[in-house]
């Protein structure tokens, strides 16, 4: 529910393009419907298509998102005594103008708009920006000479300066028909074009969002569109690839899989495509299944290849994959299409021969590729269901036009469909399976007249059209080389655009059309009303509004096994909408009847309970116990897995109230021993993951404090879970806590992906004495999430590891947390996708070179454990893989173009170029896999985000939109408009225009914005307020200096930020007439995270305390001693972790009683003197040694790990 | 806020005070006290009066105690009815406590069942939740549970764990999401003034135009008299654990959260009182 909408794409005989989404019910016509198709080839983000103009379409869906590219030139000047520096250079300096390596002259004027489906989003502006540092206005840097290096000062030996002129152009034909045109040489260029195909996006991620575009031209020649990316999304020029023959059809597969048709009847297959070449290398010709048929059609996935022969029976290539593109040999698979097409996750669809209906080829996953069944998709289109609607309405008005009475009698028959379709159409797979090509004519039509006998008159106007398949099939029978050689007989599959003059069709015409034409087909049409009482009287929809379909893509369709499509029943509006979702608080929950419920409920209990409380219990509480048998991480040494008995006792107090012991039978020396547990004392039960163990561990403050958690392992994760299940059920009872979490909550994230929230009581911030953060209760609420933000009014906000922005629905529990600890109505499937990494570490030695292969687990700090894991993974059985391993390029430091990494020795940093000093190398390995899961979170479509701040609180009342602020995946800095209470997702995107790609951004009280770009600058946006929400421009803030910023926070009047190296800052010299703020105070080192709350309190994940060099695991920590004159604080109190990623204190706006806060200011005062020992914001001795406590291996086996 | 679970609760965690007496003919050795107890409104009166018997028993002579029933103003109590569902039935708009006389002699054969052990308990509630299944799913998720299951939902109910019972039960709440509910709801709907001992039909949560049944669908088709005419006087009241659902209420969230353990939503239909 929750899974991204996508689109499958398909082209009627009629060459209408229509889109049917996955969560919908009715295929929609594409809003550009001026041109007409014969192919189309779509992935996520756009699609291309070839029209009757034999002409090269794009469509590039809009977004709130534009696409820009940054033109630059450079300006450069060389200083003379006379007059300065000036325009005047040395014959042997460059252009005035170049680029920048100064090589290439580059004048302003030079630059043009590539195609006109660009325009100038302003004119040139000089960029006051070198390597994260502003520069003096003008943008000048200035250097001894060219080339040199540049430094933003000027010094007296600078004899040359330049400065960088930018300026972007916007592709503005989004959400249309874009046609490509080519500026290249004439003569080079393709004929009129056949087929296109779409895909290579895996290949590589450089540059962003490069798609593989491959055509077919109609003398046969196979051509390859050059740089199409997300920044230029219609490529530069055609390049042609040379072919062992004339081909016919091409089909490009998400990744390396590339495959043509030749009209000879084999397949070529393309070999050597990888990253550093996308084209790939050669060809390898694969025959036909049998040599009388050719294959006519190829579609390719991932690891598959499907193929139509021209007898039309469908093959399944067996043995694919990326080091064997060929294949081994072909299957024959049971059904008859025109064509099939592979889609994302190897999905796939095809259009059926007889009925030229869309079916989807069910139960294709990843261990079984072929699929089982094909189904149809009997979804109606967008504009039948207006006609039906309105005839309804008409009828019911008593107006009685034959047309109309027909439509509303198959309405009729729809909707019985609907309610009695406990069998799916089962009539159409005989069909497909086995009847011969002639009979099946037949079937079908009989199926349509069998359905009403009152139909009959109206079916004598309909069945034609069904025979419009025949009318082209034999043609393709015929005339089978012919129909593949001469481009006008190419178009045999959409035969209208030639004789039909209407364009803008409607349905109305589209029935009259087949009208004509059933005199030329008597014998057709006999075969029909012969056939028409005698079979398939079950078959319900009405073939008169089946759409003839000529083409379908699914490569931008994203189903799978766990998908629940509404294809294939015909529904009616009513239903669906009873069950649209409804977000935030849903008017169901303050409905008259339920709020009546619980007060007459409340009232009984009173009238029925309150003056009888002495009476005698009928029923004993008595003690429930579970038990069962667990491993536990022994506490002594050597420590392992050691099996032990568990019991969970529970017991109702006098009170009433619930409490429970855990106990642990284990055996020492032969001797029996336990161990206990009050589950009152509990803070936190977390999900531990490695050793392919299911464990999990528990928490109290105690063992917070020694870092030493009690860890137990489950045989199955469903043994796991329902322990877990049932021990935080118990330590929230025991704690009285049920329910949505508040809108004060502190929310945090493990490296695990696993979300937990905590209450925070008012003494938490501030009181006589301060709760230590060690004895906060966290419970963990469903979902799988990277970060999370939220903010004093409920909205909360999280983004998952695939970038995913998700907006919390105020439920709770899901994942594992079922039943009564989750609520009912608001929890959705969720899906993430996560990298599990390994890394394949190599030795050079003088005579073999580099060898000694070995693998190590992801996790880089357990280097210690020495895992070998030889590619395969440890168990994670809530992931699914959905991908091979593959090198994984984006590390940090570079690789060559293998991979590899160099470094002198294990372990150390390393870098991506092989230097004389290197012995040692590395690569990554990535797998891809996925997780599915539920939690209180619906997806917010479609832009993948980086960062989200909101606005912590503001006096604004409950209708006013809330501030939102977001980084995309791309660097786009976006403002969320229509935020409120009500709707906590908003509505749209605002793009705010950057000059480079932002990792960060934070949006305080008061509308205060700021923000880190990429290269470490750190931006101050300007007036932003709730009238101009996303402000006027951008202030350039030095950083630190020698960092460069990674994160920011703002809360009330505090700002911090957190640099590359792990150096948490305080902004000094907020004012709110000065917002930007004056320097920057170091606070603290070995920070990985920050999060300022609304009260300026300062939270952060702290990374590894100065002498324990393998402890990277974060913990969370709590600033204390912050005080309006003291903002940023004296020491730290340690709290949960390691192995914590993200922590929001956004929220928690509670503040102490204003009475106590002044009595303890002293006293405060006096504290953090006592405590201030430690330059890394080490706080005093007890806490300082909790951090310390047990490091080395100990403390990474305790934690979550990451 | 408040969450729809705490319907569940409210209706678990139901009482009623209750005061049990002797019936004055029985034959005592000595004077019979009443006994005072708090009844859970959602189980059986054969299954909680143990501490009644043994109380009694004590005042009379072993041979005189065989099968004990109940009755109140004269009605015996059916014993496989849940208890709330007998005082709302029969007692409520009565001042608390609920006064139950109690008999050991003249066992009403033609009015009561007979309940020689536990089992017979079990057996019946069994039954039921069998029956509201096949109702609800076609059987299908009563089925699929195992017999420990089975057996949780009956310990859940005999000894007063809401947790235990709900962590089973909640599999019998549930329903593919592309449906809007169950098949059929189980349902009964009681009224005193019949002979017939309950109403018992077959009846959708969802309506062919695909509205949601509300309470005042149910009884507009299953129990028309029972629907107060359109300006006319509210001759009865519709009580379900001792409140009146509005009419508006939607009988599958009735049917999720207002069910007796036994996943059937036992309706009462009274006369409304004239105070």
């Amino acid at each position: 529910m929750a899974i991204p909408n996508s689109l499958l794409w398909a082209v009627d005989i009629f060459g209408r393009v229509y889109t049917l989404s996955t969560a919908g019910q009715y295929w929609e016509l594409c809003k550009d419907r001026q041109l007409e198709f014969k192919r189309v080839s779509a992935v996520k983000h756009c699609c291309w298509g070839i029209a009757c103009d034999h002409q090269v379409y794009a469509y590039i869906f809009s977004s709130d998102v534009p696409i820009r590219y940054q033109e630059e030139t450079y300006e450069n000047q060389r200083w003379n005594p006379v007059g300065g520096f000036c325009e005047k250079l040395m014959p042997s300096d460059r252009w005035q103008w170049s680029d920048v390596s100064g090589l290439k002259h580059q004048q302003l004027d030079s630059f043009t708009l590539p195609s006109p489906h660009w325009e100038w989003e302003s004119d040139w502006y000089v960029d006051e920006n070198i390597g994260g540092e502003p520069t003096e206005k003008g943008g000048w840097t200035y250097a001894i000479d060219f080339p040199a290096t540049y430094a933003k000062d000027k010094k007296w030996n600078s004899c040359v300066r330049r400065r960088r002129w930018i300026r972007y152009r916007r592709y503005k034909s989004r959400d249309t028909w874009a046609k490509i045109s080519s500026h290249d040489d004439p003569k080079q260029l393709p004929d009129p074009f056949n087929d296109i195909s779409i895909g290579g996006w895996e290949i590589t991620d450089e540059p962003m969002g490069r798609l593989s575009v491959w055509a077919v031209s109609l003398q046969g020649r196979v051509w390859y569109r050059e740089d199409v990316c997300h920044h230029n999304p219609e490529g530069s020029s055609w390049s042609l690839i040379a072919t062992p023959g004339e081909a016919v059809q091409i089909s490009c597969g998400p990744y390396d899989l590339l495959w043509a048709t030749l009209w000879e009847g084999q397949a070529i297959v393309r070999e050597g495509i990888d990253r550093n070449n996308p084209q790939g290398i050669s060809w390898t010709i694969v025959e036909p299944p049998s040599s009388e048929n050719g294959i006519l059609h190829v579609s390719v996935g991932v690891n598959v290849v499907w193929a139509v022969t021209k007898d039309r029976k469908v093959w399944f290539r067996r043995g694919v994959n990326s080091h064997n593109p060929c294949g081994t040999s072909w299957i024959e698979m049971v059904g008859e299409m025109m064509m099939v097409n592979v889609g994302l996750n190897d999905q796939v669809w095809g259009i059926g021969c007889e009925d030229r209906a869309v079916y989807f080829r069910q139960g294709v996953t990843p261990s079984e590729l072929s699929g089982k069944t094909w189904k149809a998709i009997v979804s109606g289109r967008e504009s039948d269901r207006s006609q039906t609607g309105s005839s309804t309405s008409l009828l019911s008005a008593g107006c009685f036009f034959s047309d109309d009475v027909r439509e509303q009698m198959s309405l009729i028959v729809q909707s019985d469909a609907d309610i009695s379709s406990d069998t799916e159409s089962p009539q159409i797979h005989p069909n497909l399976a086995d009847t011969p090509l002639s009979d099946a004519a037949a079937t079908i039509n009989g199926n349509n007249g069998g359905s009403q006998s009152a139909e009959a008159s109206a079916n004598a106007a309909v069945d034609p059209l069904d025979s419009a398949p025949e009318e082209a099939s034999p043609a393709s029978d015929n005339g089978e080389k012919a129909g593949l050689e001469k481009p006008e007989s190419s178009a045999d599959q959409d035969p209208h655009p030639a004789e039909l003059q209407w364009t803008n069709i409607d349905l109305k015409e589209a029935h009259k059309k087949p009208l004509l034409s059933a005199s030329t087909f008597p014998e057709t049409s006999s075969l029909s009303s012969l056939g028409m009482f005698s079979v398939g009287v079950e078959e319900h929809y009405g073939a008169d509004e089946h759409p003839l379909w000529a083409w379908v893509c699914g490569g931008g369709c994203l189903v799978d096994s766990h998908s629940s499509l509404k294809w294939f029943t015909l529904q009616s509006g009513l239903l669906s909408s009873v069950q649209s979702l409804s977000l935030s608080i849903s008017p169901a929950q303050t409905t008259a009847w339920r709020k009546q419920i619980f007060q007459q409920l409340s009232e009984r209990t009173k009238r029925e309970l309150e003056n009888f409380r002495h009476y005698e219990q009928a029923i004993e509480q008595s003690v429930w116990v579970k038990t069962g048998t667990l491993q536990w991480w022994r506490s002594w040494k050597p420590h392992k897995w050691t099996d032990v008995r568990v019991a969970l006792e529970q017991f109702t107090g006098n009170d009433g109230m619930r409490d429970s012991i855990l106990f642990i039978y284990y055996m020492f020396h032969e001797e029996k021993k336990y161990l206990h547990v009050f589950l009152n004392e509990v803070t936190i039960l977390v999900e531990v993951l490695n050793d392919a163990k299911h464990s999990f561990a528990l928490y109290t403050p105690e063992r917070t404090k020694q870092r030493w958690p009690i860890r137990l392992a489950a045989t199955t994760e469903q043994e796991m879970h329902d322990w877990l299940a049932l021990l935080s059920m118990s330590c929230c009872e025991s704690r009285r806590i049920q329910g949505p979490p508040s809108h004060q909550a502190i929310w945090s994230i493990t490296c695990k992906g696993d979300v937990f929230v905590s209450e925070p009581s008012p003494e938490l911030e501030a009181a006589p004495h301060l709760m230590p953060c060690d004895q906060m209760f966290w419970r963990q609420i469903g979902g799988h999430l990277r970060l999370i933000e939220c903010n004093s009014h409920g909205i909360v906000w999280g983004i998952g590891y695939d970038h995913t922005a998700w907006v919390y629905t105020g439920g709770y529990g899901g994942g594992f947390i079922q039943g009564l600890a989750s609520s009912a109505d608001n929890i959705y499937m969720q899906s993430d996708v996560k990298c599990v990494y390994i890394y394949e570490n190599q030795r050079w030695n003088p005579v073999t070179g580099y060898s000694n292969r070995t693998f190590h687990t992801s996790n880089y700090n357990a280097k210690g454990a020495e895992e070998e894991v030889k590619g395969d993974l440890p168990a994670m059985p809530s992931l699914s893989v959905v991908s091979d391993w593959y090198i994984d390029f984006n590390i940090s430091g570079g690789t060559d173009r293998e991979g590899w990494q160099y470094a002198a020795d294990f372990p150390t940093s390393y870098h991506g170029h092989k230097t004389m000093k290197d012995f040692v190398r590395r690569r990554r390995w990535a797998r891809k896999c996925k997780i599915i899961t539920s939690g209180p979170w619906l997806e917010v479509p479609p832009i993948s985000l980086w960062d989200i701040a909101i606005i912590p609180s503001s006096a604004a009342d409950t209708e006013e939109s809330i501030a939102l602020w977001a980084v995309s995946d791309k660097g786009d800095v976006l403002c969320r408009l229509g935020v409120t209470q009500q709707n906590p997702a908003g509505t749209s995107w605002l793009h705010v225009g950057t000059d480079q790609p932002f990792i960060s951004v934070s949006i305080g009280a008061f509308h205060q914005v700021w923000a880190v770009a990429r290269d470490g600058s750190t931006f101050y946006r300007g007036s932003v307020s709730p009238q101009k929400p996303a402000g006027d421009c951008w202030y350039h803030i030095p950083s630190p200096p020698k960092q460069k910023l990674k994160q920011v926070s703002v809360g009330r009047t505090s700002m911090l930020a957190v640099d590359k190296n792990g150096n948490l800052w305080y902004r000094q010299g907020i004012t709110p007439s000065y917002p930007q703020g004056s320097s920057w105070d170091h606070v603290s080192n070995n920070i990985r995270k920050v999060s300022v709350g609304p009260l300026d309190q300062v939270w952060v994940i702290a990374d590894k305390v100065q002498g324990s060099h393998s402890l990277s695991c974060g913990t969370v920590c709590h600033r204390t001693g912050v005080q309006p004159l003291e903002p940023k604080g004296a020491s730290w109190d340690y709290g949960i972790g390691g192995g914590w990623e993200h922590i929001t204190v956004r929220g928690n706006a509670t503040e102490a009683p204003k009475t106590a806060l002044h009595e303890t200011s002293e006293e405060h005062s006096a504290k953090p003197t006592d405590l201030e020992d430690g330059e890394n914001g080490g706080k005093g001795n007890h806490s300082k040694t909790t951090l310390m406590v047990n490091e080395g291996q100990e403390l990474e086996r305790n934690s979550v790990n990451c | 806020m408040t969450d729809d679970k705490d319907v569940l609760r409210d209706v678990w965690f139901g009482r009623i005070p209750t005061c049990f007496m002797l019936y004055q003919d029985e034959i005592t050795e000595r004077e019979a006290e009443p006994y005072y107890l708090l009844l859970p409104r959602i189980s059986y009166l054969t299954l909680v009066t143990d501490k009644v018997k043994k109380h009694f028993q004590k005042v009379m002579r072993q041979e005189d105690v065989t099968e004990i029933w109940f009755e109140y103003e004269g009605t015996p109590l059916k014993w496989h009815f849940p208890i709330g569902l007998l005082f709302d039935l029969h007692a409520s708009n009565t001042a608390l406590p609920w006064n139950i006389t109690v008999h050991f002699k003249n066992f009403p054969e033609k009015d009561l069942l007979h309940c020689p052990s536990k089992d017979v308990i079990e057996a019946h509630f069994m039954a039921c939740v069998k029956e509201a299944d096949a109702l609800k799913h076609k059987s299908q998720v009563i089925n699929e549970m195992q017999k420990k299951d089975h057996k949780q939902l009956w310990m859940g109910l005999q000894n007063d764990k809401f947790d235990q019972f709900w962590a089973i039960n909640r599999k019998l709440m549930e329903y593919p999401p592309e449906d809007s509910g169950f098949r059929y709801i189980p349902f009964r709907i009681y009224q005193v003034t019949t002979e017939r001992p309950f109403i018992q039909k077959l009846f959708r949560p969802v309506a062919a135009n695909g509205q949601l049944n509300t309470l005042g669908d149910l009884l507009k088709e299953v129990c028309p008299a029972a629907i107060t005419p359109e300006d006319g006087e509210k001759k009865n009241q519709v009580m379900v654990h001792g409140i009146e659902p509005m009419l508006e209420t939607p009988v599958q969230w009735l049917s999720e959260h207002m069910s007796y353990p036994d996943n059937f939503l036992h309706i009462s239909i009274i006369p409304q009182p004239t105070d």
